[in-house]
């Protein structure tokens, strides 16, 4: 497979050549690979498409705002929102908001995972921990975080503490039973071998369980982190002095929609940042794992 | 060094609250630097049974014994190979070979010494710092024969090791185990369902017959060695095939009548 692999490679090359010099025939057969179920295109492609889509969304926008087919009460233009995000950053302090956002979900996301984690690992791993607590977790799951929104207004007040506690209600119990998954997963003979080759418990655990759990782990790490924004701007739409949910609510109170969109907007773009940086982390960590990411 | 010893050993599963009698019965011994093929169709018990030498199951009654010690529980004596690929995906070639050594405490510096000349041996240096990922199945399963015997087992225990192979890399994949064979001389249960494979690697074929596993019959391989492919070709290889095969379609027969 090392021979598929330098194959593959010289096919990539190829198919990265610069388009007009190929004969009519190659260029066809380019398209119909494209159509192929599961065929991989070439890089400058994939960006093609990928720009495409983002500027086809922001084409749409301007035709129906700058057209005035809708009332910019209701969709400002971009270049309206663009502005407005440039106002809020530079001239009303919502970079604290940003910060103090970033800060909930941080701690949040780190009390969720300390614990879910090895939690996760234990549930999957121990069938007598399985049995313990698995069935509250999953019973636990099923209420809405948001439900215990007035609770913890009861038992924290109004303040950070409250926030925090929302977000861990909503990212906690799902991520547990995903990282349980994980371990669940773990190909029994890959601890067999281990057994064979004289391992303890103890060192199958820690020598085999756990690095087969890692690529998994940070995976599921990855998208728990969407849970926990959607719960940080739930959160913050309740009761907040600061945050990017409060700035949301607050300039929805107006009708002040330029900067509905632009809170949103910077949500998404600090959504794609962490997913990057999840992704950057699983390729330096798991340099072994190769394949779709 | 130790022979394999198979000593009256009856295995019951319990399954969906119904007890499968999965080997009942058997005895048998690979004596000691031989090289043994256990063949049968699915259900005839092959991989419980290598599971029990193993001491990855315990038997019901009975026992397994290796060089004479009762099996109580799994052992870097005993080393064992799937027909699903194990190599360790997070290490290389060579830290999956030093697995074993690595368990038991031996020095990094004469860990190295050992999986570079055993590498060497086999004809894998140019892998060593490959990821399992980069391999070939057949070059993985060329690896994991490897890590087991860097534990200088007594047995080699194979279960179907080359049963997701294509018919080419599967034939060099073997006479890289005889070659491995003949220069140890460990005693190796090996597991196959295929004929050719048991007739051309064995000193002694048990053919098992299925629900509920009994060994039904042991037949002595007697071809010279060293085996090259072409043995495949001659008529005493097609009588040997020829008896098992027939073996094995009675047996299919009684069970189904």
């Amino acid at each position: 497979m090392v021979e598929t692999h330098a194959r593959d490679a010289a096919d990539r090359t190829a198919a990265t050549a610069p388009g007009p010099q190929l004969p009519l025939r190659a260029r066809r057969s380019r398209l119909s690979t494209a159509m192929r179920p599961k065929e991989p295109i070439s890089r400058p492609l994939a960006l093609a498409l990928t720009s495409g889509c983002f500027l086809l969304v922001l084409a749409l926008w301007s035709i129906v705002s700058y057209g005035e087919l809708v009332d910019d009460l209701f969709l400002p233009t971009p270049s309206a929102t663009a502005d407005r995000l440039y106002q809020l950053f530079a001239n009303e302090g919502f970079a604290g908001d940003v910060w103090s956002s970033t800060r909930r979900i941080l701690i949040a996301f780190a009390l969720s995972a300390v614990v879910a984690v090895p939690l996760g690992i234990a549930i999957g791993s121990f069938r007598a921990v399985q049995a313990f607590i698995e069935p509250l977790v999953a019973a636990v799951r099923f209420m809405p975080a948001t439900a215990f929104i007035p609770l913890f207004i009861i038992w924290f007040g109004i303040d950070e503490t409250e926030k925090v506690a929302v977000i861990c209600m909503g990212v906690f119990f799902p991520l547990t039973l995903l990282v349980a998954d994980v371990s669940a997963n773990v190909q029994k003979n890959l601890l067999s071998i281990a057994y064979t080759l004289g391992a303890s418990n103890r060192q199958v655990f820690t020598r085999v369980l756990l690095p087969a759990c890692w690529p998994g782990v940070i995976d599921n790490l990855r998208i728990a982190m969407g849970w926990a924004w959607t719960y940080l701007i739930v959160a913050e739409l309740v009761s907040a002095e600061t945050g990017i949910g409060h700035s949301i609510l607050n300039a929805g109170r107006y009708m002040d929609s330029e900067t509905v969109i632009a809170g949103i907007l910077t949500i998404g773009a600090l959504g794609l940042v962490s997913d990057a940086l999840f992704r950057l982390l699983h390729r330096r960590l798991f340099p072994y794992a190769k394949g779709r990411r | 060094m130790g022979a394999i010893q198979i000593d009256r050993v009856t295995k019951v599963y319990n399954a969906d609250r119904r007890d499968v009698l999965a080997l009942d019965d058997v005895s048998l011994t690979i004596p000691d630097g031989e090289f043994g093929c256990i063949v049968g169709g699915s259900g005839c018990g092959k991989s419980t049974l290598l599971n029990v030498i193993a001491g990855l199951e315990p038997p019901t009654e009975g026992a397994a014994l290796v060089g004479g010690r009762p099996v109580t529980g799994p052992g870097p004596d005993r080393g064992m190979v799937f027909q699903s690929y194990t190599l360790y995906p997070w290490l290389r070639v060579r830290e999956n070979v030093e697995f074993g050594p690595s368990l038991a405490g031996t020095p990094a510096k004469e860990r190295h010494g050992q999986s570079d000349e055993l590498l060497a041996q086999m004809g894998l240096s140019e892998f060593a710092d490959a990821y399992p990922s980069e391999l070939s199945g057949g070059m993985q399963q060329r690896v994991a024969i490897v890590r087991a015997i860097a534990n200088d087992p007594d047995v080699l225990l194979m279960d179907e090791p080359f049963g997701a192979l294509d018919a080419l890399t599967r034939s060099g994949a073997q006479r890289f185990l005889t070659n491995l064979w003949e220069q140890r001389r460990r005693t190796i249960a090996f597991v196959t369902h295929d004929i050719d494979e048991a007739v051309f690697l064995a000193d002694r074929v048990y053919v098992m017959s299925p629900r509920p596993g009994r060994l039904r019959k042991e037949v002595v391989i007697d071809l010279p060695r060293s085996r090259d492919p072409e043995v495949l070709t001659t008529p005493e290889f097609a009588d040997y095939k020829r008896e098992i095969l027939e073996l094995i379609h009675e047996t299919a027969a009684e069970t189904r009548a």
